[in-house]
């Protein structure tokens, strides 16, 4: 065993430096496992969790160390996959991508699943629905004509007109942060919109009619009541709520 | 129990698996069975960008980035899949782009491009700038546009399905199979976790594309769900794994969480410096400093901390300094990762050096292919109707180490390839093979044992124990001792891991359940990397023996095989070579022999390995 190993797997286990000390945190978790109980409870956990910690440490120590049976969705671990959107402290966000200390730990820190899917267990909802919706707004390039045998020509400035709507992981904190949604499922949700928006924008694409006309619908983009949550709620940044009325103007001028 | 009956089924659905289905569903009734929803999986976190020789804003051909990949591999590549991948990486490009995907563009409205580890003009001149890229997010355009034309090809899923047996005609754990014999792979069986049933998939070709098995070690830029599963599987089906030494450590994971940051960010100009602030890249490739391969830069960095050079309080890591970057630069092209800096430690790039320290990222083994994707069961004879492709595999067009953008290329030109040579197999085979007779009784055996087993250790301090061995002894810098002590240490969890019990006894999206089987697939891949580290007494990309410092060809340059055998068989394997590929190690109740494969040479002497 070499000495540099020791001292680097040493450092992975301590705060980093400058960050704040270790403290205890208590989380309050939404449970709900239908094979026991038809009936949702509250349940809290008191965990030591260091500065750089996020709400998904807390949760691992808890399933890890106390309650096996603690179910929820997780991947990467860094705010990329889109696996662990949960509602804390009663704002949508992913639970890698937030820090303990940034959610106020001196008050127990609630975590509960996405509103507006049905829950399945714990806070592991059904995502189903969610993308059923995004692949009913047709969520690919669409051309007609010979294919170019080189690439397709796009300035950076056509290239750039869609950035915004391309970071999107598909994580459902938007779509279930609109109160629209919760009250009618139906509704495409901010999630699809913004897909059907990183399409029409594209210069390359030929399918904007076709996908407007799926969005004009009485479950379509007109649903949208601006409230703005759905921006709150990216983890990615997106301009949510900008990319809706983009669509909505374009629907009005047939110019994208 | 449900029984479905495809063509094809496809095992993992990251950018190798679902760039397979794109091509397998065009003319074979297609499944693709995947852990996860498709658009978690771990391909949507690379973030630099994928290498073709386009030339679109510099001189460059397929040739010099088959060079790069078999030097940057320190010439344990094949060298015939490495030109493949070269030559088909430019179209592969090209079919992203007209499938949709967002590329950064030149001002003529090319794909653009940027220079990355590893990869020079004319065999080492000078970086070239090779990288096609969307910002730093390349992985997950890939990713998104993948999964977007499945959408439009209408691609069956079956999501958040564990795959956890593979079904073949033959036991090649216990039965003698001839040179020549055939042998058939004929299904898998899943767990559904949402209900906890059991599925079998009878196929007339099966093709894992399961990706890596990162979480064997501590510090990791994998995802939490990179287990290893689809090596394991058939490993413990008797099938080799190959070349499993060699592990790569990307040079900068952010410090202390391994979450990963771009080489893009050396590409675009970034510098790593030591606590003094030198350039220290510069002693030890003065050629392309902090552009050299990640096996060089990751032991340049583990060596300043090693000599007291290490940057914070506790000089354990360097600095990657971006601060002598525009800004709107830095945001144009870098987005993503200046993020996760100020995310996860608080600190401004713009103005602050970012700290860095080398994460367990990527590994260059796996189940061994030819370049059709078909697996192989020893080093020449193929599993007809199996195929793998992306990080499960060895092709092996990575050797020892593979260059930065290489496994964005490596998962589309080789998902490509296996997901036709399957259909193609497929079509022309007339009827589905018999599965056996009960083919779930293993899974529901071993899963039934998991579940009623009384109280004992938890899984998470078994996982926890196996990592820390990791990082500690098999990483960078490795010895005798350390890797011994390895192997020691797993041995010892081995035995642990049968008193693991779970808490969640129900059948609803039992993760915890699944959690534990996941732990047997990590220890058992850590157990033949261990071993297999053991065994390579020099070093060589990614694998550096402390104690044998040196390349050593004339006795290495062969591709470890790694098979797990009943303690009965014989104790030497194909391409047993005394004194060198002969190790055989008891494990009581299986044993694990070690052979080895040549390495396919065609144009490219080996030389020494300088940048």
């Amino acid at each position: 065993m070499t000495a540099v190993m020791e001292s680097s797997a040493d450092a992975a286990a301590r705060p980093e430096a400058g960050a704040v000390a270790s403290f205890d945190v208590t989380l309050k978790v939404r449970r709900f496992n239908p094979e026991v109980s038809e009936e949702a409870y509250w349940e809290e956990h008191t965990v030591t969790a260091h500065g750089t910690d996020r709400v998904l440490d807390a949760l691992h120590k808890i399933k890890w160390e106390i309650d096996g049976s603690l179910t929820f969705r997780r991947s990467c671990a860094h705010g990329i996959c889109g696996s662990d959107a949960v509602r804390i402290n009663g704002r949508n966000r992913l639970a890698c991508k937030t820090l303990l200390k940034d959610v106020n730990p001196d008050k127990p820190i609630t975590v509960e699943p996405i509103k507006g899917l049905p829950v399945v267990k714990d806070l592991v909802v059904d995502m189903e629905p969610f993308f059923a919706s995004y692949r009913e707004i047709m969520p690919f390039l669409i051309t007609s004509g010979n294919e170019p045998s080189r690439e397709n020509i796009q300035s950076q400035a056509d290239r750039d007109r869609f950035d915004d709507t391309t970071k999107c992981i598909l994580c459902a904190a938007c779509t279930s942060s609109c109160p629209v949604f919760w009250t009618d499922g139906q509704y495409f949700g901010p999630a699809a919109i913004v897909n059907a928006h990183r399409f029409i924008f594209d210069s390359r694409d030929e399918g904007a009619t076709q996908r407007l006309e799926i969005l004009n619908d009485k479950e379509g983009v007109w649903r949208c009541r601006t409230t703005f949550n759905c921006t709150e709620a990216c983890p990615r940044g997106i301009e949510v709520t900008k990319a809706i009325q983009e669509v909505k103007r374009a629907m009005i001028t047939r110019a994208f | 129990m449900q029984t479905h009956q495809y063509d094809v089924v496809i095992v993992g659905a990251g950018g190798a698996g679902m760039r397979a289905a794109l091509e397998a569903s065009k003319g074979a009734r297609t499944a693709v069975i995947s852990k996860l929803y498709p658009t978690r999986s771990h391909t949507g976190a690379a973030q630099g960008g994928m290498c073709a020789a386009l030339a679109n804003v510099e001189e460059d051909n397929w040739e010099w980035h088959t060079f790069d990949t078999v030097k940057g591999g320190d010439y344990l590549v094949d060298q015939d899949a490495a030109e493949i991948m070269a030559k088909e990486a430019i179209d592969a490009v090209l079919d992203l782009e007209r499938m949709g995907l967002p590329f950064n563009r030149t001002p003529e409205g090319r794909i653009d491009q940027r220079r990355f580890g590893g990869h020079t003009r004319n065999h080492g001149e000078a970086a070239v700038r090779r990288a096609c890229y969307a910002a730093d997010r390349t992985g997950h355009m890939i990713l998104q546009t993948l999964y977007q034309n499945c959408v439009k090809q209408d691609v069956e899923f079956f999501n958040e399905f564990y795959v956890l047996d593979l079904l073949t005609d033959h036991d090649l754990t216990t039965e003698d199979i001839e040179d020549g014999a055939e042998v058939n792979a004929t299904g898998v069986v899943a767990y559904d976790l949402a209900s906890g049933e059991i599925h079998v998939f009878q196929a007339k070709a099966i093709i894992f594309a399961t990706g890596g098995a990162g979480k064997i070690f501590k510090t990791t830029s994998n995802a939490h769900t990179l287990t290893g599963d689809g090596m394991a599987l058939a490993y413990r089906r008797g099938l080799p794994l190959e070349d499993m030494e060699f592990f790569q450590f990307h040079p900068t994971g952010l410090a202390g969480l391994g979450i990963l940051l771009s080489e893009a960010a050396r590409g675009e100009g970034g510098i790593l410096r030591n606590a003094d602030g030198e350039r220290f890249m510069e002693r030890y490739a003065p050629t392309i400093k902090d552009l050299a391969p990640r096996d060089i830069v990751a032991r340049s960095m583990a060596n300043e901390v090693r000599e007291g050079r290490g940057a914070g309080p506790n000089k354990d890591y360097v600095l990657l300094d971006l601060t002598h970057l525009e800004p709107a630069h830095i945001d144009a092209k870098l987005p993503d990762i200046t993020e996760f800096a100020r995310t996860y430690l608080g600190i401004e790039p713009y103005t602050e050096p970012v700290p860095v320290y080398p994460t367990a990222h990527y590994a260059m083994g796996g189940v061994p292919t030819n370049v059709k994707g078909e697996v192989l069961r020893d080093s020449h004879n193929v599993v007809k109707g199996l195929y793998a492709a992306g990080e499960v595999a060895c092709v092996s067009v990575h050797g020892s180490n593979r260059l930065g953008t290489n496994s964005l290329l490596d998962i589309n030109v080789f998902g490509k390839r296996s997901g036709r040579s399957a259909a193609a197999y497929a079509q022309s085979v007339e009827q589905h093979l018999p599965i056996p007779e009960d083919p779930t009784a293993r899974v529901e055996a071993q899963l039934a044992e998991m579940r009623d087993r009384p109280d004992g250790e938890r899984v998470a301090e078994v996982r926890q124990a196996l990592q820390e061995t990791m990082d500690a002894n098999a990483q960078v810098f490795r010895t005798q001792e350390s890797l011994e002590q390895a192997a020691s240490d797993i041995r010892e969890l081995q035995k642990r891991y049968q008193n693991v019990s779970v808490q969640d006894k129900g059948t609803l999206f039992n993760t915890d359940l699944l959690e534990a089987i996941e732990l047997g697939f990590l220890l058992d891949i850590a157990e033949v990397t261990v071993l297999a580290a053991l065994n390579r007494r020099e070093s060589r990309g990614g694998h550096y023996r402390e104690d044998f410092p040196d390349r050593d060809d004339s006795n290495y340059m062969l591709h470890t095989m790694a098979y797990r055998r009943p303690t009965s068989a014989p104790d030497a394997a194909d391409g047993h070579v005394e004194g060198y590929f002969d190790h055989v190690e008891d494990f009581g109740d299986y044993k694990v022999v070690l052979g080895s494969k040549p390495v396919t040479q065609t144009r490219y002497e080996p030389m020494e390995r300088k940048y």
